[in-house]
Order: C-alpha cells, then structure tokens, then sequence
C-alpha cells in the first residue's frame, strides 16, 4: 500500500510513538475464530431449546383458505405449529415507511402470513420440534389450501392499470416516486453536440452471507426478559423494534451478538420469520432456535438492484458533459422493508448520478413498486453500482461519440480537487473528494498507455481486451439524516466505554459490531495508540446492549469513522485521568507525564515512572495512600455523531483489464485497480481486503450473480449450483493504492472503506467490455454479463 | 436442510451390498462418493428408505493394467484418477477431464463409479467414457454384464443400470502410441457444470485422423458419442471440411434449455468447440481460429 496524506496536520494523539494507526496489525480475534472457538448463533444451546421450521409458500401470490396441521402436531418430536392467526396474539404487524421519504407507502407486514402470502417463500405456519430434522419432517405434513391470485412479478407492467394490485388499501402498486431536477437540463441538452441515450439494466441479486440470518430467542417469564442471541449489525435497533412489537419496554430486551459469518447489509433489516421467532419464545416460553438455510436464504434474505434505468447525457465536441438524466425504475417485492425501507436504493441512485462530475443540469426520476416476489432492500453499496454504472456507462458513450479517450473526458469534467467544499445538483455536499488525484494514481498503477498499445497489438492478433474506468462517490459515516430524520429508531451516534482494570490492562466496550471486517482489530488500534498501551492489553467488548453503550451498530461503512472517534475521545479523557492521578502519585504535573509502553514516563525524555499494572493496584487497592480528597476515574465514555456533514462522502477510481472471447462470449477478468480515498487508514490490510471483498461482490454482480425468477414469481436458482457467486478462480488480481484526506468532522479523520469496492467494481467491467467490443460496434448495458448476453449482442446466437 | 430418515446398512461384501440390493430394490439407493446423492437428499428431491454404503468394499478399488487394457475400480476417487502413472500414461485424456470437476473437496470423495451412475448429462467422465471406447462392468444376481458405454447412458440421470445392480468397475483400452485427446468444457466457474464440452480421443497418420472419437457433454440428455467424427477421419482436413463437420454435428444435436445457455447457444458453443478440438489434435491453430456461425 502507497498512501499520500493530502491535509498533514500537527502531531496528533494518533501520531504517538508506537502508534498502531496506519499499520497492519494482527486481529485479536483471529486465533479465537482459526482455533475454532468462535460462538456463532448455531453453536449456542440452551436447556428446552426449541427448533423451529418455517413452511413457507410455493406461490407468489395466493389467499390461504386453511391450513390443517392436525396430522404433523401428531409427528414425534414436534411441540407447536403456529399459524400466523395464532401468533398475532403476541406480537403487532408493522409497516416499512419513513416520514422523510415522501409519499412511500407500504401495506402492513405480519410475523407469518395471516390471510394471504405475497411472495414465493413468505412464510405461512412455524413449526416448532425437538429439532431441526423433526420439524422439517412435520413441515411435510401441513396441509395448506391455497387460492391462486394473479401474480406481479414485472415491474415495467407493475404500474399498468390492467395489473392487478398488490394491496387493496393502497390504490395502486407504486410504493414511492421521487423527481428532482437541477439546472436547465432541456437548454443544456439542446446545447450539446452529442446527445446519447441508453437503458441500463441491473439484474436482481443478492449478498450471501457464509453464515445464513439465524436467532436464538429466551423468554425468561420469570424476569419477564427476552434474550435474543443473533447475528445482526444492529443490536440497539433490534432491541427497539421487538420492544414496540411484542409489547415490552426495550430494558425488557437484551439483544446479544456474538460472531457473525459476514453480513453485507443482509444483516441490518427486520425479517419476517425473524419476528416470529422472538413471538414464539414469548408464545411457547422457552428458548427457540432459528437458522434459515440456504434455500430459505435465497428465497427470504432481502435482494437488491433489480433495476431498469433510462441514462441521457449531452456533450459538447471539447468534452464539457453538459447534464444528466435517469429515469429508474425498480421492483422491490410485495412490502417495504422494515425499518429501512426499500425506497432508500432508488433514492440513493436519484442522488448519486452524476456525483463526480461538474455538471450541474440534472434531470431524474426514480419509481420503486411493489411485485410478488421477494422483499428488496439495502445490500453493500446500496445505489452506488446502479448509479455509478449508469453514470460511468453514460460518460463512456459519450467519449465514444465524440472519439475522445475515457481518461481524457474524465480528466475534463471530474470535479477539481481544489473545489472544496462544494455540493451537486442533487444536493449531496462534499467536504473534500480527490477525484484528480485519485484519477491520476490509478493511471500509473495500470500503466494506461502501455496496457493501450497492448490492446492495440492484440487487436491484430484477433484478441480482443478492453479498459473500463469508473469513477465513484461513496456514502459514508451517515449522520441521522439517513434514518433518523425519518422517524426510524436507529441511533446514527456510537459509544464506547473503556477503563483500566486492576492490573493496567484496558476493557473497552463499544457500540459498534463485528461481522468479520475488523471492528474488533481497529477499536484495539484506536485505544492502544491514544493511551499508549499495547493492543494484546486492550479487550474489546462489542454486540450486547446490556453490555456496551449505545448506538447504531456496523453498517453504510460507520463503524470506523463513528465508532471509532468515539474510542478515540473516550480513551483521550481515560489517558487524562490516568495522568492526573499519575501526576498525584508521582508529585508531579499531567503536562510532564506520558504514557507509554504500559506504563507512565516522562513527555521529556521518555523514562518509564510506573507501570500502569502499579498505577492501578494503588487506585483500586490502596487509593488510601492517595491525598485526601482525590477519587481516581478510570473509566470515561464518549458518543459521537457526524453533526457537520449529514454524509462522509468518500471518492475513488476502478480500472478493469479483461479479455472478451468474442466466439464463445465468455470473459475473462485479467486485472483490476482501485485508488480511493477514505481518509485516515487506521488499519491497511484491513482496508485493503474490504476494498477488495468489496470488489469481487460487484464483479459477481456484474458477471455472475442474479435471482432468476420466471412468469410466475418462482425463484429458480435458490441454490449454491445455479445461483453463482464469484469464486476465486475466476478472479483477477486486485491492486489497491489510497489518497488520503481525512474528515475534518472528527479528530479521527476516518471515513468508511467498506462499500467503495462494490460500487464501481461492475461498472468498470462494463465499460471494459464496451471497450474490447469496440471493433464489432456493440455496446451492452445489461448486467450480469452472461455468454448468453454477449453472444446475443454480437449476433451470434 | 435435514435429509429425512433412512435405514443404514454398510455393505460387507459385493455379493452382500447385491443382496441388500435384491431385497430393497429402487427403495435402496447405493452411497459412494455422496456428492450427488447426499445433496438430493438433504433437499428431500429423494427419500430412499435404504442406503447401502459401498465405501468400505476394497475390492472395487484400484487401477491396474492387463495387458492392453486398463481396468478401473468403481469407487476410484477423482483425486486418484487425478494422481495415478498409470492413467496418465494410458487414459490421459482423464486426468485433463478430473481437472475440471467441481473442486478439490468434492473431488477427494467422489468416485467414477458413482458419477457414471449419477448420468448427469453435464458431467465429464460420461463423455470421457465414450471417447474412450470403454466398457462399463457391472454386477447383479444374474451375475456381471458388460455394456458398452454407448449403450450405457440411456437419459438424464438414466443408465442401463438395473436397480438390483452395482456399478463394478470399468475398461478401456490402453492409449496407443501416436495418439491424441482434447478436452474442453465451457462452464461460468472453474468447476461448475458445463454448458457444452467436449472429450476427444484421435490418433493421427501423416497428418490425418486415423481415427476420432468425440465426446460430447451438455448439448443433450446424455453424452453423446458424434457421428460428425467420420466425416473428419482419413480425409486431408480444411476449413470446409470442417465446416461440412459442423453441420453434421448440428443435425445430431438436440440441446436442453436451463438458465444457463438456450439450445441454440449450446449448438453455437459444440461447434466452437468441434473446430478448437479438431485445431489442437492436429496442431493446426488456423483450423481454430475466426468466426463461428
């Protein structure tokens, strides 16, 4: 990793000697997870646990005329079959809409279908047994009639009048519309030399976590508490939700999460069967076990970027681009999620558009409606591919039009690194982007014109490799202008408690979660290097609300940048008190003294005065040695949210190197860069492997990766063999470079690193098979870029 | 996920694992490798009442080699069909196809006798089988039968195999000296199933097939062994030559749809890959190269 620091600033607590930030340290946890003791929701069992097993609908849409269980509560091992009547007794309906999101409607969601089932898959009874197996072998044995409805799986007819409607109540199928317009886009348009318009097309897919969702609940009717193990990003948000919904004060809640086989966004939502999970504990009065499977995964875990959206640029000869126009169009299934909502993806794409250019006409609409299939909602980067494609597809057309190289007409039109800070027409504000800087490091890295004139020769030879380029924006550190504002309970603030035990050693409990990113690695890094302690020292406690301070969680890339500031401030005023006690101790002053190396020294000359093991036995042992009227404070929390900037926007650049075999339509990945720019790196490897897990989950999506459904709304590949995730072998090497300008709004100056990779990965390779393509004049918008795709587009089949 | 619940019986002998056979019929189903049969059973696609494990039976282990044939035990794992001198050096043509079956761990269980039992009409060794001109032994209570391996695939996951039999072993002739093989799949991943391949076997004289053998897989609901391989044999192959080949192929072809490839894509990929198998066997690249309608 090279890094350039844009805004050096004086020595700061994170530039102490032995300071961890900026340096690949091992991860705590990581001897704890290879040795095979990590606690994943699966390994945890508690006396009378319960397993139970959802039976889930085989239609898309269908009334449920009766359901006869009378056989399976007979079938060995099974000890309730709950129908979705039954459970509304303990626990209300919700529905997924924010007040910020103007006019987004949605129907109420029950825990299990009541009266209909809306999607292949929505779950119509609980079956609860003696284990996983016994249930299933139940499950087979209800007997569900069902009444076949008209099914709306095509979001181009979803809004036609001839469609049948979802939901009465509603009127009509369109969940939520936005239009925004900025500039003179219709007098910017006529003012262009070239006009070029295209549909982009985005297939639906989905984040597979290795670890599917799964939930241990425990009613504890005696404390008349809920104890809710799961694998969620959200701990503080689970627990207000399942407080409103079963009817307890959220004291009543305990939501405990200990590892996390990845989440990917999948992880931050309320799920359906996930509710009824935590109904059925309270229900049935005991501990009740629920890990979804893999097909149940694919049929349940929300989808994402199931998109059709119409670009429009203007250009003018000398590459000015002069506006841009979308219209989106996207199907989210028969609810809105909740408490999210699954308006936000669409919203992102109407405010993202265009986002690195210095355009200011802009034009767009975005429609979200309802469909019977499953429910969409935030996945990693969510709208940045969908905005980033459209945008970089639209800006490669354009050079492609007026014959100018994609470096150049970016280099002319990408906001200038000294414009900060600045807004968009969409009125997103940016404290400060490199996109120039970021542009001009991806080039060196690739060698551009060597890998041209490589092209070049192949071209010759029949071979035909092309470069896509991507620019992108990145939301990151969200202040509670993402939710918050909107009504939703969940917190946009992080805490973190640390304090020093009694042998000078530090406990730090913090807000945020860990689902294998490194939360856990970077907390440590942050605390050992504003105290001066090692991080084999530091203990990181994280995902317990009983345990740690209040918060938001790890999602849209904020753990880092909020939770970590939080760590910072709060380990800032521990090192203050350890230092005014030092100073008593020692008959000194806090302005002499350090700490480092685990002990306190003098800011001098470094000579060690006492180790903190000592510091700590005299205050909690001995504090009667101290002066009259000193009481030592050893633990300090701090909170912090973003209160400048409703968003952290982050920049950066892809390049995709790859081969088209233009016989066979198959395409072969052969390099791939990154430059971006999150600020302060407080971990590089870290960094470096988020960007590139981000990466390959983009070029699944733009290769790989779609739920195909049929006519009827039948999920056809819910499995591992026909639903293709990317796979090592096939792909490319990933090179990461940074620019570095850290966020002024904290002391920290991190911004997040975790989606940068997702959104302009599958743009990028679009544009590189745009760009191998070249010679047959084909252009394809559409991803996944199967064989099928480019065979058809070269007329081959 | 939970497979529902079976009888287990581990068979001591052949002559036992056919009597367990005899009694249960196609309410039995026979566990080698598992790899295809442990997934269909935990998504409940099958129910047998009986499994008869067959992994402990020795005696359908092994390679060896009789004289000019080489004879192969039925639970030969992959890896070792990947590691063995002597299929390198008399089936080699195998060790090119096992390279592109699934991946490593499923390819440390799997066995050939299972895979050739399975049919999946997308996978390597069936077609392999039919390159190889290789004779498919198997053994029931009227005793063994030997079937050709063109006669063995008979559908999707269909084969000449009677519910009371068990896949034993297999022969092919040893490779003769001269001669060539191909092989090639088009998958989306390295180790997913094909959507068209190809397994040839040819030997050459004064740069002519003397004779070819061409196996092709996932262009129909089995392998399929392509008459278009005489129109190539002993005649001074050119582009129209080949092309003529193609047509042939074409009219033999009848491919499946799936979400992968339309029939009319696997019929354009069997053609590219005619032309790419035909180049390389004969170390004409020419052949190979350019557009394929």
């Amino acid at each position: 990793m090279t890094s350039v620091r844009v805004n050096p600033d004086a020595l700061s607590v994170l530039d102490r000697p032995n300071s961890y930030i900026g340096k690949t340290v091992p991860r705590p946890n990581l001897e704890r997870l290879l040795q095979g003791r990590g606690l994943y929701v699966s390994d945890i069992e508690l006396p009378r646990m319960a397993h139970v097993v959802f039976l889930r609908s085989p239609h898309a849409h269908a009334k449920i005329v009766g359901i006869d269980a009378a056989q399976a509560r007979a079938m060995p091992g099974v000890i309730a079959i709950v129908t979705g009547q039954e459970l509304a007794a303990v626990i209300t309906p919700w529905v997924g809409v924010l007040s910020h999101l103007k006019g987004l409607k949605s129907a109420p969601q029950s825990a299990i279908a009541i009266d209909r089932v809306c999607w292949q898959g929505e779950a119509v009874a609980a079956i609860v047994a003696t284990s996983r197996a016994a249930a299933e072998d139940a499950a087979e044995h209800v007997a569900v009639e069902y009444e076949e409805l008209e099914a709306v799986t095509d979001m181009r007819t979803a809004l036609d009048p001839a469609t049948s409607v979802i939901h009465a109540s509603l009127g009509d199928n369109l969940a939520f519309e936005r239009v925004h317009v900025a500039g003179e886009v219709d007098q910017a348009f006529a003012d262009s030399d070239e006009v070029v318009e295209t549909e982009f097309i985005f297939g639906r897919h989905t984040g597979v976590t290795l670890e599917p969702r799964s939930v241990v609940a425990d009613w504890n009717a005696a404390e008349a508490r809920l104890t809710i193990y799961q694998g969620t990003q959200a701990p503080h948000m689970v627990q207000n939700i399942v407080a409103l919904h079963l009817g307890l004060r959220e004291a009543q809640v305990r939501v405990v999460c200990k590892d996390v086989g990845g989440s990917f966004g999948i992880k931050v939502h309320i799920y359906a069967d996930e509710m009824a999970t935590y109904a059925l504990s309270k229900l049935l009065r005991r501990p009740i076990k629920f890990v979804a499977d893999r097909v149940e995964s694919f049929n349940t875990d929300i989808h994402a970027r199931d998109h059709r959206c119409r670009g429009k640029i203007g250009v003018k000869r000398d590459g000015t681009i002069t506006a841009f126009e979308i219209d989106d169009l996207t199907g989210i299934g028969p609810y809105s999620m909740y408490p999210r909502t699954s308006a936000i993806e669409a919203n992102q794409v109407v405010n993202l558009v265009g986002g690195p250019y210095t355009s200011k006409n802009y034009r767009a609409r975005a429609r979200v409606v309802f469909q019977n299939k499953n429910v969409m909602c935030q996945y990693r980067a969510v709208g940045h591919p969908i905005a980033c494609s459209v945008t970089e597809g639209l800006v490669d057309l354009a050079a492609m039009k007026i014959g100018m190289d994609p470096l150049e007409i970016r280099r002319r039109n990408l906001i200038a690194d000294d414009a900060y800070p600045c807004g968009s027409p969409s009125g997103l504000r940016f404290e400060k982007l490199s996109h120039h800087a970021s542009l001009a490091k991806l080039v060196k890295m690739m060698d551009y014109d060597a890998l041209r004139a490589e092209q070049a020769a192949l071209r010759k030879k029949g071979i035909h490799r092309g470069i896509g380029i991507a620019s992108f924006i990145e939301v990151t550190n969200p202040s509670a202008a993402f939710y918050g504002v909107g009504g939703a309970k969940i917190s946009s603030q992080d805490g973190v408690a640390v304090r020093l035990d009694a042998q000078g050693s530090v406990i730090c409990a913090t807000s945020i979660t860990e689902q294998g990113q490194g939360s856990e690695s970077l907390t440590a890094q942050i605390v050992g290097s504003v105290l001066g302690v090692s991080t084999d020292r530091v203990r990181v406690i994280l995902g317990d609300t009983d345990m740690t301070p209040y918060g938001g969680g790890t999602w849209a890339s904020r753990g880092a940048g909020i939770g970590g500031e939080a760590a910072l401030q709060a380990t800032k005023i521990l090192r203050k008190n350890i230092l005014d006690v030092a100073a008593v101790i020692l008959q000194s002053t806090p302005d002499e003294l350090d700490i480092a190396n685990n002990a306190v020294v003098n800011a001098s000359d470094g000579a060690p005065r006492i180790e903190l093991n000592e510091l700590a036995r005299v205050v909690y042992f001995r504090p009667d040695t101290l002066p009259p009227g000193i009481q030592p404070e050893l633990m300090a929390t701090k909170h912090f949210v973003p209160r400048e900037y409703p968003f952290a926007f982050t920049n950066g650049v892809q390049a995709s190197w790859l081969e088209v075999d233009t016989e066979t339509g198959f395409i072969r990945l052969l390099k791939h860069w990154v430059v971006e720019d999150c600020g302060t790196i407080i971990n590089p490897q870290l960094v470096d492997e988020q960007i590139r897990g981000g990466v390959v989950q983009g070029l699944g999506a733009a290769l790989f990766e779609r739920c195909i459904y049929d006519e009827r709304g039948q999920l056809t590949n819910a499995n591992m063999a026909d639903y293709l995730v990317p796979m090592s072998g096939e792909m490319p090497d990933i090179d990461v470079g940074h620019v570095v300008s850290p966020t002024l709004e904290s002391e920290l100056g991190a911004k997040g690193a975790g989606e940068a990779g997702t959104a302009g990965a599958a743009a990028a390779v679009s544009n590189a098979v745009n760009d191998a393509l070249q010679p047959f004049g084909v252009t394809i918008t559409e991803i996944p870029l199967t064989p099928q795709v480019v065979l058809t587009a070269l007329g081959r089949v | 996920m939970k497979a529902a619940a079976f009888a287990y019986a581990r068979a001591t002998s052949v002559a036992n694992a056919l009597d367990l056979l005899a009694a249960h019929g196609d309410r039995a189903k026979v566990l080698s490798g598992g790899q295809s049969l442990m997934p269909a059973m935990n998504l409940r696609l099958i129910s047998p009442e009986l499994i008869v494990d067959i992994g402990e039976l020795t005696e359908l282990r092994g390679i060896t080699v009789r004289g000019d044939v080489l004879v192969i035990g039925a639970l030969t794992r992959h890896v070792e069909l990947l590691k063995s001198p002597d299929i390198a050096a008399h089936a080699p043509l195998l060790v090119d196809a096992v390279a592109h079956v699934a991946h490593p761990a499923i390819r440390n269980r799997g066995t050939l006798g299972g895979s050739l039992a399975h049919a999946d009409p997308a996978s390597e060794l069936p077609a392999c089988m039919l390159a190889l001109d290789a004779t498919i032994i198997v053994r029931g209570p009227g005793g063994e039968r030997r079937i050709a391996a063109e006669e063995f695939f008979t559908g999707i996951y269909e084969t000449a195999l009677a519910p009371q039999e068990l896949l034993v072993a297999i022969e092919l002739p040893v490779a003769k000296k001269g001669s060539v093989h191909f092989f090639h799949e088009f998958a989306r991943r390295h180790g997913d199933y094909a959507i068209a391949g190809l397994a040839a076997q040819a030997s050459i004289d004064g740069g002519r097939f003397a004779g070819l053998r061409l196996g092709f897989f996932a262009v129909g609901d089995r392998p399929l062994l392509a008459n278009a391989a005489t129109r190539l044999t002993g005649v001074e192959v050119s582009a129209a030559v080949l092309t003529e080949a193609c047509a042939a192929l074409d009219a033999e072809l009848d491919p499946q749809e799936d979400q992968q490839a339309s029939p009319e894509m696997r019929r354009h990929l069997a053609r590219v890959l005619l032309k790419r198998g035909v180049a390389a066997l004969l170390g004409r690249p020419e052949l190979g190269a350019g557009a394929t309608t």
